[in-house]
């Protein structure tokens, strides 16, 4: 095991650091700059506002997606908002708080460095992002309008309806569609990075697949960006959507880049339950929920086939207020959805699955008025009655927790620059800023600081070391790397076709993420994650032994798509289970049984593990190695959460 | 390519913004010749007058049919490059389409259009032209006084019950095309306010239909008897 | 329950496309999504041997905007202000027999079966679709009050998911309602002021070069529209677009 470098500067006041760093980075030449390309894979706010960007900078850029439009990533779908130490409401907000909270909020496990840099930066992304149109909700007299989320105890998230997300990318891409007409960005949609391209220790170009014709073509240029978003859909169901996948970050890996603290996933507590078999994806409710609904299940096991409405008032368990009076339903994320796992693991859980939990909001209507509650939480309720058929003004919602984001992903350094030079990773697909537990609206706050404010500056530091392509020509499509690169590639696909199995991708993906929910989901421990592992390995033979993948490599192929995200995913699982048991403390996101309090809340080790844990790639099949960033912290004191 | 400037009857919104000035003129017209032709109800003497006030009068009357022909020519250009564009449009029809908000009006535009224009044609040839004449009815030119007599020509001929149906066709079509029409006009120019639109919408309807009123008012009231034949 | 699929199937955007007939299994669940209930069909067709239906599709959540067919006439199915993944099987009765095609529109071409190419709005944006502010150079969030309900409104307008349910309804394949929303958004906020004028005339321009239909005020589009976006914002954007051809003193060139 070696020690990692974060490079994080530690001169000086961490609030001028940020500056200081930008300072001494290296400018390139503004006449030079269109000598250089750049590659950048994934638009969602990570990637379009970083193409947009050096796009205006006057980069060369290539970018890249698997959709049908750099507008469907998906950010798209991110409801609740943006937070930013603004300060417009006057409480109390400050960029410290923001620090701290993010800080503590990750449960100690992420740089104070990286993430002051973040809460800095996150007053320009609001500027930025009004200044381009995003129609944030306002106040009557026209200033832009805050809520509270995710139990901070500051006014300080932005938001438009409940399409954040959506408003925010569409600004990204406006901005990224405008260095398109430019000519300065060029724009490669439904084109799938498939594998990255290392040449002498740096990374210098993509291969892809374009979805419509099945081409694989190699794409060169000075630097690669990757911002291709979590790997959540490992789990199968999450509330990601069909398409994320961590195939550019996996191949990546295998090409040496690290892939820091895979183990560290984050589990929602407000989702709509799984309803059958054939479900595809789970939906996300917005947590505001949890500001006024109550949450419940029956004291009783023998109560749960009832109807909610048949249990008295003394036959419910109230267990958020119960066991957390002074949060009562507010707990963070992890805290809530590890609650409801255990209510359900009593056997009381409600629904026909048996895995459900009551948000009842009865209470709410009695002391608010229908009215009041339907201005507050109409659309979600209407979105919930759409998806299950209930009126939840007459019967409580169920909910349950699902997959929803990743802090884990590539090791980068505070350049956001991976431990493969030229390879820069942005947005989720990097584990940088949230530690083991991300707090809402913080990750679109993320991706844009990256985005918009971080990497232009880094990437243009890095390039200002190197000569251009354009210039050396010292690599072409015919050079043996990107030969070969192109080869591995189409002999992958080829493998997939080649199989012919009885199964088809969805059932191995469907057992797959069964394997991981069940052994490194909500609770973890040694010996289901020792079972897991193995078993994975075991899936991942029988997949390329049985699977069945339909048509040909010259067309559209979704199936063929799809396989070639399973067989990666296939991969990381294993490494997230890995992580997972070797990490042997509970933090954030990651609870592992062996290491709780008496009470069963989670347990931190800061002794041995206030470190990040980075893998790296020694063969398939192979045990991977892990390798240690120790975490400082200067500013932050360290203690246990409590909620309590 | 040589690169060419933009200009407003190049696209789709500036035909229609076309149509729409066109297709008020015509309303105007309409408006005015409902009115006139109420006079009938007058009748022979105030009538004729009329008629007479508007022959003699060539500079109006010439100058009202310039406006009026090129606002037709217009109106008809557009159209057809727009009817043929969004043919183009959709090369391959569904195989089943449900409508749910269009209306028979608008989508029989393409239809009572060109129909509204035999309908003038036809009707140019009786009243003014009156080279129809052999069909049942005459056409008289002068009356006694001298003046043109076309109080007698509408008189006689909308004693006839199948030239009242043809005309009362043709103003059904009319109606559909101007209770389309009316509202297209303001969405088609921009004139829409929130808060009012549907106020605007209502008027635009009510003019339509009170212009078809108005003209179905003469060949009905003389079909009926409510005019008196020797005025 | 079950039912009788009729499915436009199609290879590629050059063969000819015909329709195809299904039996889905018999326990076809009244609260799968529509998509679920084609991934079930998929999944058969796969351990049949055949190629299974191709549609576009991600988030199933509608917001992404990636999904869209037409199910029996109606873009996105039966169910009001809706996306085709929001579509749920209770919509439908056992035994029923339902077409689906892709949406139809020459600006549209038809990738295979049910999934089109929609790259056309991307260069309708393209042309106009932003707000030209530099990264960094923007002036504190709060210096440009905007009234709530101007706000509100541009968000009406912003709602749009660029899913093309819009131009699939429309008898004319226009896709005026699509453009109109971001011309408006855009247009109607203080910041968006300075390139008004230049905005609308080169998206419509661009939206005409696209092949699309021209509207004829049929308000098809608004009934399909899963984000109920008004057609007031055509009239509106009609409005930008004379106003602008007739004071502009730039005049703007007609794309290739
Ligand atoms: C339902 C939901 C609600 C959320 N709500 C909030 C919220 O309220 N506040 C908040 O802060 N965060 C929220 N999040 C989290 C946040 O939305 C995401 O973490 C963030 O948007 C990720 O942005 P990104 O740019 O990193 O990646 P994405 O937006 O996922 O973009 C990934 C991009 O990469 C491309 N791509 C992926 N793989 C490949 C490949 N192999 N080849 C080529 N291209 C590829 C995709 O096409 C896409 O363009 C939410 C997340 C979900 C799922
Ligand atoms: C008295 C004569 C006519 C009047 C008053 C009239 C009026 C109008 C008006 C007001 C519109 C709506 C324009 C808009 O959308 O803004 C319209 C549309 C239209 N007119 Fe006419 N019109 C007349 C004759 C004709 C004729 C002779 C034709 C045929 C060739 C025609 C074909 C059309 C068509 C196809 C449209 C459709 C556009 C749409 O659906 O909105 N019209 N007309
Ligand atoms: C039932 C209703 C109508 C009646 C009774 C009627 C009657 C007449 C008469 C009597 C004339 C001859 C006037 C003269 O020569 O002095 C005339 C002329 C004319 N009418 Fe009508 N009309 C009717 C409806 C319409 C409609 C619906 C249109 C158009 C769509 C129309 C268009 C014209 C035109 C263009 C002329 C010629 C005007 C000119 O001389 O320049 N009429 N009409
Ligand atoms: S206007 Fe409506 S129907 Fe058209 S693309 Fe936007 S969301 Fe889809
Ligand atoms: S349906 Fe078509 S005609 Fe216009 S109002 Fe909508 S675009
Ligand atoms: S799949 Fe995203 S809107 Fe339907």
């Amino acid at each position: 095991m070696a020690t990692l470098d974060g490079k994080c500067p530690t001169n000086g006041p961490i609030e001028k650091r940020w500056e200081k760093h930008r300072f001494d980075m290296k400018l390139v030449n503004p006449a030079n700059k269109r000598k250089y390309k750049v590659l950048m894979v994934g638009t969602g706010l990570a990637g379009a506002s970083a193409a947009a960007t050096m796009g205006e900078l006057g980069y060369n850029v290539t970018c890249f997606c698997y959709q049908d439009s750099p507008r469907r990533a998906h950010s798209i779908a991110a409801q609740g908002g943006i937070n930013a130490a603004k300060n417009y409401q006057n409480d109390g907000d400050s960029v410290y708080r923001l620090f701290y909270d993010t800080v503590k909020g990750g449960d100690y496990r992420s740089r104070e460095s990286n993430v002051h840099r973040l809460a800095e930066i996150s007053v320009n992304i609001i500027d930025q992002a009004a200044a381009q149109g995003v129609p944030f909700a306002r106040e009557y007299g026209g200033l832009l309008a805050n809520r509270s989320f995710g139990g901070a105890q500051v006014s300080r998230t932005f938001y438009a309806r409940g399409q954040t997300g959506q408003q925010l990318l569409l600004g990204a891409y406006s901005a990224l569609e405008r260095q398109i007409d430019a000519g300065k960005v060029e724009m490669k949609t439904r084109h799938e990075m498939m594998e990255l391209i290392v040449v002498d220790g740096r990374a210098r170009g993509i291969v892809t697949r374009n979805l419509i014709t099945g081409q694989v073509e190699s794409h060169l240029g000075d630097c690669v960006v990757i911002a291709t978003g979590g790997y959540g859909n490992v789990f199968y169901l999450s509330t990601n959507a069909m398409g994320c996948n961590g195939t550019a970050a996996w191949r990546s890996h295998r090409k040496g880049a690290f892939f820091a603290n895979p183990c560290y996933t984050q589990i929602h507590p407000t989702c709509i339950p799984v309803k059958g078999n054939y479900q595809s994806k789970l939906t996300l409710m917005s947590e505001s929920l949890r500001n006024d609904g109550r949450v419940w299940v029956p004291k009783s096991a023998d109560d749960v086939a009832k109807a909610a409405g048949d249990i008295a008032e003394e036959d419910r368990d109230y267990y958020l207020e119960r066991r957390y009076p002074a949060f009562g339903n507010l707990v963070p994320r992890d805290v809530a959805s590890r609650a409801a796992k255990q209510v359900c693991d009593d056997g009381r859980g409600v629904g026909a699955t048996g895995l459900g939990v009551y948000l009842d909001f009865a209470d709410a209507i009695e002391r608010l008025g229908k009215k009041a509650v339907s201005d507050r939480y109409g659309n979600l309720f209407d979105m919930y009655q759409h998806i299950t058929d209930e009126n939840p003004y007459e019967v409580p919602m169920r909910i349950f927790p699902a997959v929803h984001y990743t802090m884990g992903g590539l090791w980068v350094d505070y350049n956001l620059m991976s431990n493969l030079e030229g390879l820069f990773v942005l947005g989720e697909a990097n584990f940088s800023d949230h530690g083991a537990n991300r707090l809402g609206a913080s990750a679109l706050m993320q991706g844009l600081a990256d985005g918009y404010f971080v990497a232009p500056y880094t990437v243009g530091n890095y390039l200002a070391r190197v000569q251009p392509l354009s210039v050396t020509k010292d690599l072409d499509r015919d050079s043996a790397e990107v030969k070969e690169a192109r080869r591995e590639v189409k002999g992958r696909l080829k493998r997939l076709l080649e199989v012919d199995g009885k199964k088809t991708v969805d059932d191995f993906h469907r057992e797959l993420g069964k394997l991981c929910w069940e052994h490194c989901g909500m609770a973890r421990n040694e010996s289901g994650l020792e079972k897991a592992i193995g078993e994975i390995a075991a899936l991942r033979e029988e997949f390329w032994d049985n699977v069945r993948v339909p048509g040909s490599n010259d067309s559209v192929n979704p199936e063929l798509e799809k396989a070639s995200r399973v067989s990666d995913f296939l991969e990381l699982g294993e490494l997230m289970c890995r992580d997972a048991l070797e990490r042997r403390e509970s933090c954030g996101g990651h609870f592992r049984e062996e290491s709780a309090t008496e009470e069963g809340e989670a347990k931190r080790d800061d002794e041995n593990f206030a470190h990040v844990a980075a893998w790296e790639f020694t063969g398939e099949n192979q045990v991977p190695i892990r390798h240690k960033e120790a975490l400082e912290f200067e500013y932050v004191k360290l203690s246990q959460r409590s909620y309590k | 390519m040589a690169t060419q400037t933009l200009s407003l009857p190049d696209t789709t919104i500036g035909k229609k913004v076309m149509m729409a000035v066109s297709g008020v003129v015509l309303f105007g017209f309409l408006i005015g010749h409902m009115a006139g032709n109420l006079q009938v109800f007058l009748g022979h003497k105030p009538y004729n007058e009329y008629a007479k006030f508007l022959h003699d009068n060539a500079a109006l009357i010439w100058g009202a049919r310039t406006v009026l022909l090129m606002s037709v020519a217009v109106h008809i250009v557009a159209a057809v490059q727009l009817i043929k564009a969004n043919r183009e449009a959709r090369p391959v029809r569904y195989k089943m389409k449900k409508s749910i908000a269009s209306t028979y009006a608008s989508k029989t535009m393409k239809l009572s259009g060109p129909l509204i224009l035999a309908y003038i044609i036809y009707h140019l040839a009786h009243f003014t032209f009156g080279v129809t004449a052999g069909l049942g009815y005459e056409h008289l030119p002068r009356d006694a006084e001298g003046l043109p007599d076309v109080y007698y020509n509408v008189v006689q001929s909308f004693q006839i019950p199948w030239l009242v149906a043809l005309y009362a066709i043709a103003q059904v079509l009319l109606g559909l095309h101007l209770y389309h029409g009316a509202w297209s006009v303001l969405q088609s120019l921009g004139i829409n306010h929130r808060r009012y639109n549907l106020q605007m919408r209502g008027a635009a309807s009510a003019i339509a239909l009170a212009i078809v009123a108005g003209f179905l008012a003469v060949p009905f009231g003389v079909l009926f008897g409510l005019v008196d034949p020797a005025g | 329950m079950k039912l009788t699929l009729n499915v436009w199937r199609q290879k590629n955007a050059n063969s000819p496309g015909h329709f195809e007939t299904y039996e889905t299994p018999d326990d076809i669940n009244p609260d799968m999504s529509f998509l679920e209930m084609l991934d079930v069909v998929n999944q058969n067709l796969i351990l049949d041997g055949n190629e299974p239906i191709t549609f576009d599709h991600d988030c199933r959540e509608g917001i992404c905007g990636a999904c869209g067919m037409v199910v029996n006439g109606e873009p996105h199915g039966p169910q009001r202000a809706a996306t085709t993944c929001q579509l749920h099987m209770r919509k439908f009765k056992d035994g029923d027999e339902l077409w689906i095609e892709p949406w139809r529109a020459a600006g549209f071409p038809v990738l295979k079966d049910l999934m089109v190419d929609r790259t056309a709005f991307d260069r309708i944006v393209s042309a106009g679709g932003y707000i030209s502010v530099r990264t960094g150079s923007a002036p504190d969030a709060n210096e440009i009050p905007i009234g709530k309900e101007t706000a509100d409104r541009a968000m009406d307008a912003a709602a749009c998911i660029g899913c093309g349910a819009c131009v699939a309804a429309c008898p004319n394949a226009s896709a005026m309602l699509f453009t109109a929303a971001k011309v408006r958004h855009l247009n109607m906020l203080p910041q968006g002021r300075p390139e008004k004028d230049r905005r609308v005339m080169r998206m419509v321009a661009q939206m005409d070069a696209e092949g699309f239909g021209g509207c004829t005020n049929h308000l098809e589009c608004e009934a399909a529209c899963p984000k109920e976006i008004s057609t007031d914002f055509i009239a509106e954007m009609n409005r930008d677009f004379v106003q602008a051809m007739v004071r502009s003193r730039q005049p703007v060139t007609k794309p290739g």
